[in-house]
């Protein structure tokens, strides 16, 4: 459950799978954004803070594909999702 | 009253497991008397890959996700080749070369959609389950598989 976010603000549940949880230490990041953040800012962001962290991600928000200019809310689970290779 | 009226989504069954997958009540679940055809394909596990001997493989999923895409796969395969029924297991966890990843079984009145939607089916579950492996070799290194970048939008028809 992710806190009430501050007000300008929002706050998402970030997950990291794979190759990206290895990269970003962690399953999970609680991260806050400024309202009105879009999908693509919170790539920016977490360029940002995650070094190395590789291009060609897709962003799954609430179980489903978002693209980039999907607005993000409080409480949104938004996964990064590396390369798939399931089959 | 047909049970499986043309014009309704075809039964779909859909799972991600970390049991060992049951080819056979997959057709189970598929097969029915008004079925001309009923195709299973089964993925397994290589113990090879890039000349490098393969002694495991894990997977893991994003698993609320995978199965909602699996069965939006196998829904939309459904509706797009007509078939009757569709059954579809992807295996997580810790694997060995022979065991089964991926098995998906469908029926329909006609061989030829059958062959069709199988082979669509397998193709959209590697652009679109959020699904990754990491290989382990003999040498006791492994390693997370590249990939390719996951995909939402729909493949086109073979």
């Amino acid at each position: 459950m992710t806190r009430a976010a501050a007000e300008g603000t929002l706050t998402v549940e970030v997950r990291f799978f794979a190759v990206l949880r290895d990269l970003a230490g962690s399953e999970r990041w609680e991260l806050e954004l400024p309202s009105g953040a879009t999908v693509a800012d919170l790539l920016a962001r977490l360029g940002e803070e995650i070094p190395g962290l590789p291009g060609g991600l897709a962003v799954a928000v609430g179980l489903e594909y978002a693209g980039p200019g999907r607005v993000l809310e409080t409480g949104d689970e938004v996964a990064l999702i590396p390369p798939v290779s399931g089959g | 009253m047909d049970t499986h009226p043309p014009s309704q989504t075809p039964a779909v069954s859909v799972r991600i497991s970390a049991d060992p997958i049951d080819g056979e009540a997959l057709v189970r679940r598929v097969a029915g008397p008004a079925e001309g055809a009923v195709i299973l394909f089964l993925g397994t596990v290589r113990d090879h890959n890039l000349e490098r001997a393969v002694i495991r493989l894990d997977y893991e999923a994003y698993e609320p996700m995978a199965l909602r895409e699996l069965e939006t796969v196998c829904a939309e395969a459904g509706k797009r080749f007509g078939l009757s029924r569709v059954a579809a297991v992807h295996r997580i966890g810790s694997l060995e070369p022979g065991q089964t990843s991926l098995g998906v079984a469908v029926s329909s009145p006609h061989r030829d959609a059958a062959y069709r939607a199988s082979r669509w089916i397998v193709e959209e579950v590697k652009r679109r389950l959020p699904v990754w492996k990491r290989e382990a070799y003999a040498d006791g290194t492994d390693r997370w598989l590249a990939g390719r970048p996951a995909s939402a939008t729909r493949g086109a028809a073979p």
